[in-house]
């Protein structure tokens, strides 16, 4: 079997068992695979720009945030069509990227990850004061499933899921086709060198800026389904150790692949349920998975599956095609 | 505002100005040298605040728990930077994304040891009342603060401009690989800083204490004021640490005075301002191309 029919077949299996999962998952199960699914699409969209842009945000819950905000005040004053309020909360993480975007694309690394965290950390403050409009810390609550303008409903966790998984297919369509496409190559020169994609022409401020408002897009997407889903929401869902759990997801599973967040995503959920039965101390673990990911497994699983394929491929083969993603 | 107001309002804005720059100092000073934000600078500052209620309430000394809990973090920061820094050797936005995980296991371990509620430190009993000036009181205490600040600032001046130490720092700041050739050990100034960076920071939570206690929370909150001030004041030197504290400092003071429910707003301004109009802070070296 040739590699490329095998991963094929792969991809096939991978989707059929997505399909099945409400048959053969309890409640629980599906509730936490729909989570998995949901913060697949926000990992995918931070790696857009860890992974593939070269810029490392630290304040990518506020894209999560703004969207579900978005939804939850509409929400609270009546307004629950899935296909008004989708869009709602998408242009509102795209507005705050657009504008954010001009700042913190101004300064590059080290300026780059303290205003990032800076302005993250603002927008946590204002949904905390906000009160009127935010609920303060008490957050927004008791927010209904969506309407989607069909005789289906979204109460039952078995249309939720496939509407999660619809998005989550969509998604991962979408930005595999971006970064093969041209723009998301000279994206992916910029992480490389910056410097050399300039002198070759291309205006590398305006790739990063539409990478920036692309990643803030989709993780609006993820905030509209992450409101629907949770019911709630409140100033913790924009704060920096939310950001911090994503971007941990993303090098756990491997950066520089968008499949390798989405398995970074389950990771750590499985790891937090399983910790979370035992002990209070979740964030403690958080920090120490952190750190030996930074030590010794910087590449995340996907990368050291690629590169055991590398060595399988280097052993069987001659040296042929070396792309693969 | 009434003039005496004003003029508390001021030293107000001096004395958090000053604390903040204890922790802006290291913070600048890790980065100038070794080219990394070490994110866990805020925690630093909280462990402080813990470490010397904890000290102060065996001992009842306030110099005790201040050299005791400063010293005890820059053991911290020297066993973080011997332990985990050196396996990531020239690995700049690695050893950052490690402190950020710091702040977490901190953060926890402090919740674990003193639990969730917020405490205070208690003022020394040589620090307490206030003073009279145009009329209005003002705190002894927070005279304190200022003088000890400015002692901090002009020790480290000295420090870094007429001791040998100092000098190495200050020209690794300037040009490592020079420094390097020249057949320093620049590694061990690394340590160096990180635990006086430590050092300071935790000073400064025992420091603040009696004025801003000691919460879950305050770690990050700290932090990012001190991102602040070093975006304003520009990264790597001792002066744009100086300079940026006052001015965030005077500027947190005056809009909590002025416009209190949306104070937290205007450090978020004044740094989009510079970020607009000079992106590499107000005296900043480092030149962003």
């Amino acid at each position: 079997m040739t590699p490329c029919t095998s991963s094929r077949l792969l991809r096939l299996v991978v989707i059929l068992i997505l399909l099945v999962l409400p048959f053969v998952l309890s409640s629980y199960g599906l509730s936490i695979f729909t989570k998995v699914l949901i913060f697949g699409i926000l990992a995918m969209s931070l790696d857009i720009l860890i992974g593939y842009t070269g810029l490392v945000s630290f304040n990518h819950a506020s894209f999560l945030g703004i969207s579900a905000y978005t939804v939850g005040i509409l929400a609270v004053h009546g307004i629950n069509n899935f296909w008004l309020t989708l869009p709602a909360g998408i242009i509102a993480a795209l507005l705050l990227a657009m504008v954010l975007g001009l700042l913190v694309l101004r300064s590059s690394d080290a300026y780059f990850l303290m205003i990032t965290l800076a302005f993250g950390q603002m927008l946590y403050a204002l949904a905390w004061r906000w009160r009127s409009l935010t609920g303060g810390d008490d957050g927004l609550a008791g927010i209904p499933r969506p309407e989607i303008g069909l005789p289906i409903s979204m109460n039952d966790y078995h249309n939720f899921y496939y509407l999660v998984l619809i998005f989550f297919g969509l998604s991962f369509y979408a930005l595999s086709k971006f970064i093969r496409s041209s723009l998301g190559r000279s994206i992916i020169g910029v992480r490389e060198s910056e410097s050399r994609m300039q002198a070759l022409g291309y205006n590398t401020w305006a790739l990063k800026y539409l990478a920036y408002i692309v990643a803030a897009g989709f993780a609006g997407l993820a905030g509209v389904l992450f409101v629907y889903f949770n019911g709630f929401i409140s100033p913790e869902d924009l704060s920096w150790s939310l950001s911090g759990m994503i971007m941990l997801m993303v090098i756990i599973g491997g950066a520089g692949t968008l499949i390798g967040p989405v398995i970074g995503v389950g990771v750590i959920f499985i790891l937090q349920n399983f910790i979370s039965a035992y002990t209070e101390r979740w964030p403690l673990f958080i920090g120490i998975i952190f750190v030996i990911c930074v030590m010794y497994a910087r590449n995340g699983i996907v990368g050291y599956l690629l590169k055991l394929e590398a060595k399988r491929r280097r052993c069987n083969e001659s040296p042929g095609s070396k792309e693969h993603l | 505002m009434e003039v005496a107001q004003f003029i508390i309002q001021i030293l107000n804005g001096l004395s958090y100005g000053l604390l903040l720059f204890l922790l802006a100092a290291g913070l600048s000073l890790i980065f100038g040298l070794m080219g990394i934000i070490n994110l866990a600078h805020g925690s630093y500052y909280m462990l402080g605040a813990y470490l010397g209620l904890t000290i102060m309430k065996t001992s009842a000394n306030f110099i005790l728990a201040l050299v005791g809990a400063a010293t005890l973090v820059a053991l911290l920061g020297l066993i973080m930077e011997r332990v985990f820094f050196r396996g990531l050797y020239k690995q700049e936005l690695d050893q950052v994304l490690l402190t950020f995980g710091f702040i977490y296991i901190f953060m926890d371990l402090a919740k674990y040891l003193w639990g969730g509620t917020p405490r205070s430190l208690p003022t020394p009993p040589l620090l307490e009342g206030s003073l009279e000036i145009f009329g209005a009181a003002f705190p002894v205490y927070r005279l304190a603060l200022i003088v000890s600040g400015l002692a901090v600032a002009l020790l480290l001046r000295l420090f870094l401009e007429k001791t040998r130490t100092g000098m190495i720092i200050r020209a690794g700041v300037d040009d490592k690989e020079m420094v390097t050739a020249l057949a320093i050990n620049i590694k061990l100034y690394f340590s160096i800083i990180f635990a006086l960076g430590a050092f300071l920071a935790a000073f400064g939570g025992v420091m603040g204490g009696p004025v801003i206690g000691a919460y879950p929370g305050l770690d990050f909150e700290i932090l990012v004021l001190a991102l602040a001030v070093v975006v304003v004041g520009g990264l790597g030197t001792l002066r744009g640490a100086f300079w940026g504290s006052i001015l965030v400092g005077f500027i947190d003071t005056f809009s909590k005075a002025l416009f209190p429910s949306f104070s937290m707003l205007t450090i978020y301004i004044a740094m989009a301002l510079i970020l607009i109009l000079k992106p590499s802070g107000l005296l900043g070296r480092m030149e962003l191309s």
